[in-house]
């Protein structure tokens, strides 16, 4: 990765050319994964995620330490370059009523609709309806200030103190964030349920 | 002693181990004497395990192809 890498017989440009090729052959060969994180944090705009990832991440691979944890500094490069792209989106307005989320609560609400009268397992059942198409179109309706929080910690499995720092914002932000996205998640998932007919389909 | 609204409120952040010491100790101390919560604790493991679940979308074969253009074309 440095000065110390140019062999016997190579010159400085052919060092830089084994250079550009090595992160080739590592962005290449994370390709599915990043587009896979890139299509759960920020829906269609997933593409462009990756692209600004790729050309971040080849202007700064000098600073990539070893081999071994270029997979994991591409998704930090990748994190934030979601993350610019949710900030994009976010500024157009969004009318969220907090105080109805904090209080709806999915699991009395089923209790209370009761959508599979003859189930013993109601809850459970109600979570069956769901394939991963539909959790990520579920997803998808979250604002991204609170998608990409709850993405990276429950899919990623990222502590919030590790969100906090490779967002660079402070721990309290991401752990509100986390519990806002949460309990959208769980009213997004029965109106989807509702809208979709999802429960019809359980039943009939 | 900690009611059934302030334990269900910490359940998600409790299962995270992002609750203190104290606050863990009175939820489980709740959770032992409340069958109800503990049916919200089993919900709240079953909507993590739904969200953490596959991911849909495998690359598109045309994306796959414009992102290893952009590589190619780099510093050319």
């Amino acid at each position: 990765m440095d000065l110390l890498d140019v062999r016997p017989g190579k010159t400085v440009e052919d060092s830089r050319t084994d250079q550009r090729e090595s992160f080739r052959d590592l962005a290449s060969s994370q390709l599915p994964r990043l587009y896979s994180i890139a299509r759960r944090l920020v829906g269609d705009d997933a593409e462009d995620a990756v692209q600004d990832c790729l050309l971040k991440g080849f202007q700064r691979y000098d600073q990539l330490k070893s081999a071994e944890s270029g997979p994991a500094w591409l998704t930090t490069i990748l994190v934030n370059s979601c993350h610019d792209v949710g900030r994009a989106c976010a500024r157009r307005p969004q009318a969220i009523d907090f105080d109805d989320v904090e209080r709806f609560s999915l699991y009395r609400k089923i209790a209370y609709e009761d959508p599979f009268p003859y189930s013993d397992s109601l809850h459970l059942d109600f979570l069956g309806e769901f394939g991963p198409e539909d959790v990520h179109a579920v997803l998808m309706r979250l604002p991204p200030l609170y998608r990409i929080p709850l993405v990276l910690v429950h899919m990623e499995g990222f502590l919030a103190k590790e969100l906090a720092r490779r967002l660079d914002v402070p721990l309290g932000t991401v752990l509100a964030r986390l519990h806002r996205g949460r309990k959208l998640f769980e009213k997004e998932l029965w109106e989807y349920a509702e809208e979709t007919g999802l429960l019809k389909e359980g039943t009939s | 002693m900690i009611s059934c609204h302030d334990a269900v409120r910490q359940l998600w952040e409790y299962l995270d181990g992002t609750v203190d010491q104290a606050d863990r100790a009175l939820v489980e101390e709740h959770l032992s004497r409340c069958r109800r919560c503990c049916g919200e604790m089993e919900f709240a493991q079953e909507l993590r395990r739904l969200l953490a679940g596959p991911v849909p979308a495998d690359i598109p074969a045309e994306v796959q192809r414009r992102l290893n253009q952009t590589l190619e074309e780099m510093d050319r």
